[in-house]
């Protein structure tokens, strides 16, 4: 934006008449942070003072004591690389195809991703079950072959990637259709190959949005308890992701250790969100230049 | 290089972007492909480059059948209409970007891109962004670009649109000295007919995806073969009538015209340019309009002047140069009398008789 127009958007003062009467600003205001203190900032600090309450000696010795809380913590680390991974390519490829070809079908597909946004995540996981279970449509070839996808990691991987989906490809469409195609054909009049245009042309362009979006899709890949509940089968050192443990901990009245899984969930949450506001400061700096 | 485009249709959907179209360009001709917005000429530029394909028909370089060859391998420098930089690298790297993916060596690229920018005028910003440079700098990054990877085609998409007047002016002249210096074929696109004379030594004038006329800037202004090309190519006024016996009969207008020397009457209409309007206070010898000065614009190199001829109902433009201008004495309300220096004369059916 040309800074003489931010000068004079920003700097003109309001007219009394533009201005809410007082009870209506104070009003709102109050409603908006006493909504925000109950659902949000109560609960996450309940979230460390419960898991703290019997001093950092035993939440240390809950969180990594635990060898079924262990393994947890490390299937999470494993299966949600993978998905974000898994929704990089796919979000790539969506957000090109959709925003540089018109094909049939392409404001469908621009629907389909977000389905997963619509769908329960119980149902998707239970969509799993139903094509790769045991009795499922895939299930007996599956067995017969050795490939055990329900109630194991990649039964996990499917789930959290499905849930995941919309996160990438949402954040690059709208970025790669403002920007438009033009760099990139001039990279190809100019020599370059499919990779060396997407390498040094495409990407650069759209690394801020990616970012942005893997760490969208990431927080959200940690924290899925849905999908992935119903494709585990909760079968503790095995198929438990960090959520999955929570709910085991708490419902085997392990309160200090069920939340000191969650304190570790929470405490990655609020990192993602650190990052997030960081980049969305970088993304703004550079659109404004 | 010299292009051939030969019988080139392309359609967007149910849009007929381009019909039929034959256009040939001579090896080192500057070309400005001239044309009101939707007569296909960025399609047409775009067709030419490798950059959108047509749906039947021909792209010829040198004779050589490049229709199905990709862009990469055109040797074709296509300058975008908003320049397309790549944002994120500098404009040596812009202008490098060409020569890296072709692996030249560093110190080759270097030298290389350092020639071109002098060529370009914008020594001492290799370090700067695209975000950081005005209009005219970018555009010329963009065609020191292009340039890098000595192309023998340079294709420019509405080169000067997005520039401010001031600007826009030098850097026409700035191309067409380019052009005599390096001598590469060149074809242009430009909507403002003013642009394309001044730079161009071919126009072609499209319309609806057809090529409307071809010819120098001399030939298309003076002889302009169709209304449309009349119209296009600055203010007309038009008189409506009709021609018999070798005689014109135009609107109070009546003079000799030899090349329909038939008695049946045939229906046409005269195109006269505000500039080859005469104008006198005094009734002139030769078939005259009578009318009133409705408004004077002095402001400017002519003295613009609108009178209405009540007597068939029309309004007219005329150009008088200033000297004339201080001459007459003109006034809003004058009774004035106007006679045509020069007619070009349209049948109703779009083609000279």
């Amino acid at each position: 934006m040309h800074p003489e127009m931010v000068r004079k958007g920003g700097g003109s003062p309001r007219r009394a008449t533009q201005e809410d009467p007082a009870i209506v600003r104070w009003g709102l205001t109050l409603l908006a942070v006493g909504a925000i203190s109950l659902l949000i900032i109560v609960p996450v600090v309940q979230v460390f003072y419960q898991a703290f309450s019997h001093g950092v000696g035993a939440y240390l010795e809950n969180l990594f004591g635990d060898r079924d809380t262990r393994h947890a913590i490390m299937l999470t680390l494993i299966v949600s690389p993978i998905a974000v991974l898994l929704n990089v390519i796919f979000g790539i490829a969506a957000a090109w195809a959709i925003t540089r070809f018109r094909f049939p079908g392409r404001t469908i597909l621009t629907t389909l991703i977000d389905l997963p946004f619509a769908i329960s995540p119980v149902v998707a996981g239970l969509m799993f079950v139903l094509l790769f279970g045991l009795q499922g449509y895939f299930g007996e070839w599956l067995q017969s072959h050795g490939i055990q996808i329900i109630f194991a990691l990649p039964g996990l991987i499917l789930a959290t990637t499905f849930v995941t989906v919309p996160f990438i490809a949402r954040e690059l469409i709208p970025v790669m259709e403002s920007q438009g195609a033009d760099e990139d054909l001039a990279a190809v009049s100019l020599g370059a190959n499919g990779w060396q245009m997407f390498w040094h042309v495409t990407l650069p362009n759209i690394k801020w949005g990616l970012l942005y979006g893997i760490i969208l899709c990431n927080a959200r890949a940690m924290g899925e308890f849905g999908a992935v509940s119903v494709v585990s089968g909760n079968i503790a050192g095995q198929t438990d992701t960090m959520p999955l443990r929570v709910e085991k901990l708490f419902q085997e009245y392990n309160t200090p250790g069920s939340f000191a899984v969650a304190s570790l969930l929470t405490f990655l949450a609020l990192a993602t969100l650190l990052v997030k506001v960081i980049l969305e400061r970088k993304t703004a700096t550079i659109q404004r230049d | 290089m010299s292009i051939s485009v030969r019988n080139i249709n392309k359609r967007f959907g149910n849009y007929l972007a381009l019909e039929n179209l034959n256009l040939d360009v001579p090896s080192g001709s500057l070309l400005a492909l001239l044309g009101p917005s939707g007569s296909g000429k960025t399609t047409l530029l775009r067709i030419i480059a490798g950059l959108e394909t047509p749906d039947s028909g021909s792209i010829l370089h040198d004779d050589e059948d490049v229709t199905q060859t990709s862009p990469r391998d055109r040797e074709v420098g296509f300058v975008f209409q908003h320049y397309a930089l790549f944002r994120h690298m500098t404009v040596f790297e812009n202008v490098a970007f060409g020569l890296r993916v072709r692996k030249t060596p560093r110190a080759e690229v270097k030298a290389r891109v350092h020639e071109l920018l002098h060529l370009v005028r914008l020594e001492g910003l290799e370090s700067r962004y695209p975000s950081q440079l005005s209009g005219g700098q970018r555009q010329r990054v963009a065609l020191a670009r292009a340039l890098a990877v000595q192309p023998r085609l340079l294709l420019l998409d509405e080169p000067f649109g997005a520039l401010d007047a001031k600007v826009r002016l030098e850097l026409r002249q700035w191309l067409r000295r380019l052009h005599e210096e390096i001598h590469v074929t060149t074809i242009f696109v430009t909507h403002d007919q003013e642009e394309a004379f001044e730079v161009a030594d071919q126009v072609v004038v499209m319309r609806n995806g057809r090529v409307e006329q071809t010819g120098t800037p001399q030939e298309v202004f003076d002889r302009p073969a169709t209304p449309f090309v009349m119209d296009f190519l600055g203010n007309v006024n038009v008189f409506h009538g009709r021609v018999e016996n070798g005689r014109a009969l135009l609107g109070g207008f009546e003079f000799a015209y030899p090349d329909h020397p038939h008695p049946e009457s045939c229906t046409v209409s005269g195109y006269v340019r505000p500039h080859e309007l005469h104008i006198s206070t005094e009734p002139l010898l030769e078939s005259s309009l009578a009318a009133r000065v409705l408004q004077i614009n002095p402001a400017g190199s002519v003295a613009k002047v609108r009178v209405s001829a009540e007597d068939f109902g029309v309004i007219l433009n005329i150009d008088v140069s200033l000297e004339r201008y201080a001459e007459l004495g003109l006034t809003v309300g004058d009774r004035v009398y106007v006679a045509p220096k020069h007619v070009r004369i349209f049948s109703a059916h779009d083609y000279v008789i």
